[in-house]
């Protein structure tokens, strides 16, 4: 029998990678690297809500606005403050993650439904926070001309071109730590709560502490996320910050497939080409996404990975059949 | 003295629409074990309705907001039928995430319609009254009023009809429920329905006061939200103690502290409450 589940092995990762590198030397057209771009960011975002959602069985609504937290730290700090990128970054990373640390100290005193609409709430008050702290992050006006990265090791990464690897580089770790968490002990013991927190618990799982942990990670790579946002996009806005942005980034997640390694990449990439090919439809948007949420839950909740793996397993299972028949 | 009963009177009304639409929230959660993100949507179709019926057919107020109700109500029925039932064995997740979808469609569909500037309602009985220095305007008045009249009406249904009966009985035990011969996906039905038209009435009532927008709804559910969380899911009597503490803390936070914060404080109550009582303030065990 062949492998039911869709999971390209390391060899196809590393494969679409390398290709990803080879985009630049075709020299193409500014908006090709634009939208390749924001696909890595996105998906990374995409992600970091997997390790929860997937992994973990556990739906946090805070994630955008530790995209933002991740953002406005690259944003202030090197903006403000004159840090190297270099450094502003990995701050802003390890800012989020203790983010994550405090978030889930008093959020995962609450399950299921609840602990949803708790860091929902959280995730508005960030944004809010960020729209009325005037001082810190612009208000209203926002973060306007936050420097693009710094070179590094004699490379200019204020290129676009340049630029791009630094997506591509944040996007593979992203892609390398979760695939790696996911098969460690730990990233079976995630999944072992996303079946049942009192089974869980039962077979000597320390519950609490493995969510806490995987919620550090998710907004860890929110953070990683929003860094390079910062400082490709040189102007933040609060809004993005807000739950809309949590909503959609949701949607890529569930097109490509929830609890799949590829599903993050596979949903965000899909949905944002088709949207950039679609212009006249961006204010019908959510007049589209909308059912399209609820008809995904409906009928293919494991999104396209999921119609793959039921594809593959039908093709599976006639050839078995057919075996059968021909013994 | 005067400033503080005139924050007193605005607190109220504003604890009565919160308590309304969280009226509605509990009572589906209870009954559908399901958190229906969906809900601020209704209320702001209510606001949309009433709008749209006071301008297009020229009918009173009370008339538009009973009509705004009506409609209000079925669509939440029909939103149970269509999207609720078939995920009510699928995890939980799912029945919210499809709720996210249906109020970001609501919201894009009115924004379609009506533009997404604001709308303003014109109060039915203009004008102040003015209680030895304390000045209400009749529509807060108005408010208070009908909200507590709304919410001894809806008290009456559930504990003194057998319909409202088995409402109760339902959110005490689904299995239970069916057991003992109670037709469960009809109470479904009924309980989205009289939560839809309870949103609707708070939408109608409040909208002459705050204008009405396509982002009203995403506001109000995160609030209600946090009022539904902090009462206890599920509880009425929470779902209402839990809108008047909201309330009075935005409204008193706002004026004592600062009106830029209001929403936070809101919020940071929440945050607060659950930080000590993860399973709210009216419930007991998880």
């Amino acid at each position: 029998m062949t492998r039911p589940a869709f999971k390209p092995g390391p060899l196809v990762w590393v494969a679409l990678f390398v290709l990803a590198a080879l985009l630049p030397l075709l020299q193409p057209g500014g908006f090709v690297l634009d939208v390749a771009i924001n696909v890595m960011i996105w998906s990374m975002l995409a992600y970091g809500l997997n390790v929860m959602l997937g992994y973990t069985g556990q739906l946090p609504l805070a994630h955008a606005g530790f995209f933002g937290i991740g953002a406005y730290a690259v944003g202030i700090l090197t903006l403000r403050e004159g840090w190297n990128f270099w450094l502003a970054w990995p701050a802003a990373v390890a800012l989020c993650a203790l983010g994550g640390l405090l978030l889930g100290l008093v959020a995962f005193r609450t399950r299921g439904d609840a602990f949803s609409i708790f860091t929902l709430g959280v995730g508005v008050i960030i944004a809010l926070v960020i729209n009325k702290w005037d001082d810190l992050t612009g208000g209203n006006d926002g973060l306007n001309g936050v420097p693009p990265a710094s070179s590094l090791l004699g490379i200019d990464f204020s290129k676009s071109a340049n630029f791009y690897y630094v997506a591509l580089a944040a996007l593979a770790l992203t892609v390398l730590v979760v695939a790696r968490t996911r098969q460690s002990v730990f990233g079976r013991s995630l999944v072992a709560i996303r079946g049942g927190e009192d089974l869980a618990r039962s077979a000597g799982i320390d519950v609490f502490s493995h969510k806490l942990r995987a919620l550090m990670l998710s907004t860890a790579i929110a953070g990683l996320a929003g860094g390079v946002y910062a400082a490709y996009v040189g102007f933040l806005g609060s809004a993005v910050t807000g739950p809309t942005t949590t909503f959609t980034v949701l949607l890529y997640l569930l097109v490509g497939g929830v609890g799949t390694l590829a599903g993050p990449l596979l949903g965000t990439g899909l949905i944002y080409v088709a949207l950039q090919f679609m212009k006249g439809l961006q204010d019908y948007q959510y007049i589209v996404f909308g059912p399209l949420l609820v008809l995904l839950v409906l009928f293919a909740p494991q999104g396209l990975a999921g119609l793959w793996n039921r594809a593959q397993m039908r093709r599976a299972s006639a050839r078995t059949e057919r075996a059968v028949d021909h013994a | 003295m005067t400033i503080l009963f005139q924050q007193l009177s605005n607190a109220l009304a504003l604890g009565g629409v919160y308590a309304l639409v969280a009226l509605g929230l509990t009572l589906v959660y209870g009954v559908m074990r399901v958190p229906n993100f969906a809900h601020g949507g209704l209320y702001m179709l209510g606001a949309y309705f009433t709008y749209a019926v006071l301008n297009g057919l020229g009918v009173p107020y009370v008339v538009a907001l009973l009509i705004a109700a009506v409609a209000v109500a079925l669509l939440a029925a029909l939103l149970e039928r269509l999207v609720f039932y078939p995920l009510r064995n699928a995890p939980h997740v799912h029945a919210m995430i499809a709720a996210i979808g249906v109020l970001f469609f609501f919201e894009a569909v009115v924004q379609r319609i009506w533009g997404a500037d604001f709308k303003q309602i014109a109060e039915p009985i203009p004008g102040i009254l003015n209680v030895g220095g304390v000045v209400i305007t009749w529509q807060r008045l108005l408010v208070i009023l009908a909200s507590v009249l709304a919410m001894l009406g809806l008290n009456f249904f559930l504990k003194r009809t057998l319909t409202g009966a088995t409402i109760e009985a339902m959110s005490q035990s689904r299995e239970g429920a069916r057991l003992v011969g109670i037709d469960v996906n009809r109470v479904g039905m009924l309980t989205f329905a009289i939560s839809g038209a309870l949103a609707a009435v708070a939408a109608a009532l409040i909208a002459p006061i705050v204008s009405v927008a396509p982002s009203m709804g995403e506001v109000m559910n995160l609030k209600v939200f946090a009022i539904i969380i902090l009462g206890g899911m599920g509880s009425v009597p929470g779902a209402i103690v839990g809108a008047f503490l909201l309330a009075f803390a935005e409204v008193f936070g706002g004026f004592y502290i600062n009106l830029d914060f209001a929403d936070v404080i809101g919020f940071a109550a929440l945050v607060l409450v659950l930080a000590i009582r993860p399973q709210g303030l009216f419930r007991r065990g998880t």
